[in-house]
């Protein structure tokens, strides 16, 4: 059985691999989102995800009338790297998927960078977070668009240490994710003379914090760090404040979206710090993108929708310019191309596959400050692509020659 | 002072949340326990009943300006309603069949409730506020207690002791239980045991909307908050003995305790302990601890 699998895998190839002479084979590109629709990440990424996908796919139709067609096909991963890798290995075999996009939840992003690997496709994450992805598990097939455990940790602790908060404890979400988040940070807060007082790590997902925020109380810590994400933070959020945790000790987000503040309201999120990779409010033109996007989706996009539509975007572009989809090929396009849109000003995709591009330091804003709805954050400070992502100098990425 | 390496504080916060939380685990299970003991079906529509139990008392405050002294009573009745319909249109069929089928329908009406208010709601979830009469909170010295969750305690352990009291001291109780053993029986005696199953069915169901209305304002009230909780509800009661009223508060009580203790020294483990605690008592007594089974 598994013979016969081959056999037909690596006959399709050769036909394919014949094919694929400066075109687009079948005459098509045809574009998966692999998301969580209905799960713990659903509001982050999900179908606001497949929303902002079919609105790149309109507007690439619409203003570069390409000579090939483009189609779109989403599953529901449900957070579980083996039913995305399943879904992935059909899409690329039997479907002819030419790339897997979104991949929200690091164990898919990392399970799915591995088979695109495999069968030679591309894939393009927008939501997982962790720094693996471009480190130990890095490979020439994979683009990280749109933020990653150390930039979002990076921008939220060192402003926060730097700001007077010294002694932190941290609060970690028992997986893969939650680890990185949380070693990411404390190197951070190490560097910029601040000291972690100790760390306890919840079952993931958790609904009931008490006795972890009683622990982070009784450390003495002034800033609880949370290496957490979704329903985890918002419901830490809402426990600290009813244990009377807050205000005395601060909470710092270490990875929170607008639906979070959104679904917590500014009364309980005030004055935290986060880091984002993108706010619809920043200018004219995010404005203008996210006021479509709402038409749609009825609620204001995260960075990972937004990120996913640049990162279809620019794959679109690229396979248009070079007029074809050979793996290898589009890759070394989209690398050469900087990326400018809505969403990333001279953003460039590094080696190790890192699309490196501005990040912003957020501030929620008070009740009275919050002019209408999703009016949440005061923009803090830009931080330079440069500055914000892991340099090359310090990756464990056996790509990158040193 | 410290015990086992923490601090006595420390402990004695940590051994409090622990009876929170047990309480808690005990109002959740009990209404479970209700429809196992005396019906002998597996509810599993009970975290979905618990979450929209919590939607109700959130929609309530938000669209009706209901609050939440009158959800306590509001929320149950309306997820008691629901629970008739469902008892009398679909569960009533499968009572002389195998305890599969009744478990398949809850289940897939769980499936169905929980889609239906993640389209609707997204999986965020909605803040509900503390109602201001029970807002801040003690400081005890070794930890700071938020009134509401005293409240929990009091709130979870009084329905208890009534739900308790009423079907094991009472001669509605008693006719109950005997309906359910033998319904021809009380049939023949002229009490009407259909309306008796619904009524019964329809109650576990309002408890846990009770349930579901106290979490509210410390959980986020989300479609998901059920499915979270009821695989430890299951494991409750199953500890506890299936038919067992005392049985399934005791258990509660008893678990949120040693979650509590596992949160403190190994915190990793807190999800699993329960379940590694069932494994244990079925293999010791199957029927459950406090179960009585032939």
């Amino acid at each position: 059985m598994k013979l016969k699998q081959i056999a037909q895998a690596v006959s399709l190839s050769l036909l394919c691999a014949a094919a694929a002479q400066a075109q687009v084979s079948d005459g098509m590109v045809k574009i998966g989102v692999l998301t969580d629709l209905s799960g713990v990440y659903s509001d982050v990424a999900g179908p606001g995800a497949v929303v902002a996908t079919k609105m790149a796919i309109e507007d690439f139709l619409a203003n570069e009338k390409p000579s090939f067609k483009v189609e779109m096909v989403s599953a529901d991963h449900q957070n579980k790297g083996d039913i995305a890798a399943n879904k992935a290995r059909e899409w690329f075999e039997r479907d002819k998927v030419d790339v897997a996009t979104e991949l929200v939840t690091t164990s898919v992003g990392l399970a799915v960078q591995k088979i695109a690997k495999e069968k030679n496709k591309i894939a393009l994450i927008s939501g997982a977070a962790s720094t693996a992805i471009t480190n130990e598990s890095c490979n020439d097939v994979t683009v990280h668009w749109t933020y990653d455990t150390y930039a979002v940790a990076n921008g939220t602790a060192k402003a926060v240490t730097k700001g007077g908060g010294k002694k932190w404890f941290f609060l970690t979400a028992d997986y893969a994710f939650g680890h990185a988040l949380e070693k990411d940070a404390t190197d951070v807060v190490k560097a910029n003379g601040g000291e972690v007082l100790g760390s306890v790590r919840h079952p993931f997902p958790g609904s009931d914090f008490s006795s972890f925020l009683l622990k982070a109380q009784s450390s003495g810590a002034q800033i609880i760090g949370l290496a957490n994400a979704g329903g985890d933070t918002i419901n830490s959020i809402k426990q600290a404040a009813e244990f009377g945790i807050t205000p005395k000790q601060s909470l710092a987000g270490l990875l929170m979206f607008i639906t979070d503040v959104h679904s917590l309201g500014l009364k309980a999120t005030q004055t935290m710090y986060l880091t984002e990779g993108f706010y619809w409010d920043l200018n004219e033109e995010t404005r203008a993108w996210s006021k479509r996007f709402f038409a749609q989706h009825k609620r204001m996009p995260t960075m990972i929708q937004a990120g996913q539509y640049s990162s279809v975007m620019h794959y679109l572009k690229a396979v248009k310019a070079i007029n074809s989809d050979d793996t290898a090929k589009v890759m070394a396009q989209m690398k050469k191309t900087p990326v400018n849109d809505f969403f990333a000003k001279n953003g460039t995709i590094r080696d190790d596959g890192r699309m490196v591009h501005d990040m912003y330091l957020l501030q929620v804003k008070k009740p009275a400050e919050s002019k209408t709805p999703w009016d949440y954050y005061n923009v803090k400070a830009t931080i330079p692509a440069a500055e914000a992502f892991q340099p090359l100098s310090a990756s464990r990425c056996p790509l990158i020659k040193k | 002072m410290e015990i086992f390496g923490i601090t006595s504080q420390a402990f004695f916060g940590q051994l409090l949340l622990g009876l929170i939380n047990g309480s808690f685990y005990a109002i959740l299970s009990l209404g479970l326990a209700i429809i196992f003991g005396l019906l002998n079906i597996i509810n599993f529509a009970h975290g979905a009943q618990y979450m929209v139990g919590a939607f109700v008392a959130w929609l309530g405050l938000t669209y009706f300006g209901i609050n939440y002294w009158v959800s306590l009573f509001v929320s149950p009745l309306v997820v008691g309603l629901a629970a008739v319909v469902i008892e009398r249109t679909m569960l009533r069929h499968l009572y002389k069949l195998d305890h599969l089928y009744g478990l398949l329908l809850t289940f897939g009406l769980a499936l169905i409730a929980e889609g239906v208010f993640k389209n609707l709601f997204g999986v965020s979830g909605e803040s509900y506020e503390v109602p201001e009469l029970l807002q801040g909170g003690v400081n005890l010295g070794f930890m700071f207690l938020p009134i509401y969750r005293a409240w929990i305690v009091v709130a979870a352990l009084s329905v208890c002791l009534v739900t308790w009291y009423v079907i094991e001291r009472t001669s509605l109780g008693a006719t109950l239980r005997a309906a359910t053993q033998r319904p021809d029986l009380v049939q023949a005696l002229g009490i009407n045991v259909p309306v008796m199953v619904t009524a019964t069915y329809a109650a576990g169901a309002a408890l846990a909307a009770f349930a579901g209305v106290l979490a509210a304002p410390v959980m986020q009230v989300n479609p998901v908050m059920g499915s979270n909780l009821i695989i430890v509800v299951f494991a409750v009661v199953v500890i506890g003995g299936m038919g067992s009223i005392a049985g399934a508060i005791i258990t509660g009580l008893g678990l949120g305790v040693i979650e509590g203790l596992t949160k403190v020294f190994y915190p990793e483990a807190s999800a699993v302990v329960i379940f590694v605690i069932m494994v244990l008592v079925l293999l010791v007594k199957p029927a459950g601890l406090f179960g009585k089974q032939a």
